[in-house]
């Protein structure tokens, strides 16, 4: 048995824990920002009036969300490499897959943000003479963001512990290393509860912030 | 020697050919036509005022005229630019073009200045001090100086309206398209935003207006335009529109909306 509960050993592997939340928010971050970037252009894509455009990115949108992410991950941890000819490292696949991946959920919430601004404020940019893409820059996609940031940090929450499957490929996160640590030491119950206070004192954070942010976006 | 043009383009319509033209000009929403063999001209300097019931097409008439609304027959020229035409540069044609709309549209992201700032630098390609002095000058005419750094759910509608004619008149536009500019405001906020526009048809901008103000058509049109069911019904200088020398459906129309 492992007899009483044992927390001295989580404040001995603090640093290394720490080390693995690097990766955690670094894998977050990049595949919030590269989710973004793509899944505006994907929007941009679906709503255009040229069909095939349309078509393809609505596919691409239909096809990843028909996955499961840890399918998705597998997939470009193998494929990556094979595609461009050698080894990328276990870090850009996984990127790559993330950043793919949100991009579809992005593309969605940004359509809808794209679609939440007016047709007035569009009529208003073009009669001053704003090409489409300036008016898209300018107009549209500023009140578009604006309008989605509670969604677009939500779905932040979501891919921040949605980041804990690079376990299938052995990436050192944050839930990897204390899985390490739990296992080398035999103390399960403790690293286990610990990272799940971890990840919910987090995901709550942010839930507040969010909250207090759509209220003060309500007030404005 | 002859004097340098002013601050405004200078705009060469030939004579006898309107600064604004329509000839037969018809569209449809799917099966329904919302306009019917629509002609009229309007040349530089001129007033005109289109009125009549709703959903008669006044809007869709002017928006026609920038290109907002695609129209499937007819000609529509601009200073001599088919608007129509598919080699037409359409953002170039509206920059020349201002257009004033019953909901304001100011872009609610930006500050006041940055609203009438933007379109100066990104279309017309002025540097930030230009278009930040000619956004304060007519802040400074619409009296809403002070207002400057604002948002625009700070302001009240009529002025939030009256920026919005400010951000059209930063274009140096040859004409100004308004679309029922006071109808969605208080009563008590019309006449601030009618000031601006007398005083800028008395400039001599050319200016088309829907409106349902016939007190303004009265002081300030040149001519008077009745559309009914997406035609147009009248088409008559101002005096002969309220002397009397209207159709039935004119007459209708005007005692329904000066009865109060």
């Amino acid at each position: 048995m492992e007899g009483s509960f044992d927390f001295a050993i989580i404040l001995k592997s603090v640093p290394y824990l720490a080390e693995g939340m690097v990766l955690t928010f670094q894998l977050t971050f990049l595949g919030i920002a590269g989710g973004i970037f793509f899944g505006t252009l994907l929007a941009l894509c679906r709503l255009s009036p040229f069909a095939p455009l349309s078509f393809v990115a609505g596919s691409y949108v239909n096809f990843f969300r028909s996955m499961p992410l840890i399918l998705v991950i597998f997939w470009f941890y193998f494929l990556v490499p094979f595609i461009v000819g050698h080894p990328v490292g276990g870090f850009w696949s996984v990127t790559l897959a993330f950043i793919m991946f949100e991009a579809a959920y992005y593309c969605e919430i940004m359509r809808a943000g794209i679609q939440s601004v007016t047709l007035g404020q569009v009529y208003a940019g073009q009669a001053l003479g704003l090409t489409y893409r300036q008016n898209m820059q300018y107009i549209v996609l500023p009140q578009a963001f604006r309008n989605m940031i509670p969604i677009l940090l939500t779905q932040a929450i979501v891919l921040f512990q949605d980041t804990s499957l690079v376990y299938v490929v052995g990436l050192g996160d944050f839930l990897v290393h204390a899985d390490i640590v739990a296992n080398r030491d035999n103390r399960l119950m403790e690293m286990f509860t610990t990272v799940a206070i971890v990840y919910f004192i987090i995901c709550l954070l942010g839930t507040f912030y969010i909250r207090r942010l759509q209220r003060k976006l309500a007030n404005a | 020697m002859p004097e340098t043009e002013n601050t405004t383009p200078s705009v060469e319509s030939s004579p006898g050919v309107g600064m604004i033209q329509m000839e037969v000009v018809s569209k449809w929403y799917g099966n329904f036509q919302v306009l019917v063999n629509c002609s009229t001209k309007v040349d530089k300097g001129e007033v005109v005022v289109i009125c009549g019931p709703s959903g008669s097409g006044k809007s869709t008439l002017i928006k026609v005229i920038n290109g907002l609304e695609p129209f499937q027959e007819g000609v529509v020229t601009f200073d001599g630019t088919s608007v129509g035409d598919a080699a037409t540069n359409l953002p170039m044609l509206r920059s020349r073009i201002g257009m004033v709309f019953q909901s304001f549209e100011l872009f609610p992201h930006i500050t006041i200045t940055d609203n009438i700032n933007l379109a100066q630098l990104k279309v017309l390609g002025r540097d930030e001090n230009e278009a930040t002095n000619r956004s304060m000058a007519l802040l400074e005419r619409v009296g809403l100086m002070d207002q400057k750094d604002k948002f625009p759910a700070q302001l009240s509608g009529g002025q939030q309206q009256r920026v919005a004619i400010a951000r059209g008149l930063a274009m140096d536009p040859a004409a100004m398209l308004f679309d029922e500019p006071t109808s969605a405001l208080d009563p008590e906020m019309i006449n601030e935003v009618l000031d601006v526009m007398t005083e800028l048809a008395n400039d001599g901008m050319t200016m088309m207006v829907v409106t349902h103000e016939m007190g303004f058509a009265k002081r300030v049109a040149d001519r008077v335009i009745f559309m009914d069911e997406g035609r147009i019904e009248e088409d008559c200088t101002k005096d002969e529109f309220f002397g009397g020398e209207r159709g039935d459906r004119a007459q209708e129309f005007l005692s329904k909306i000066l009865t109060h």
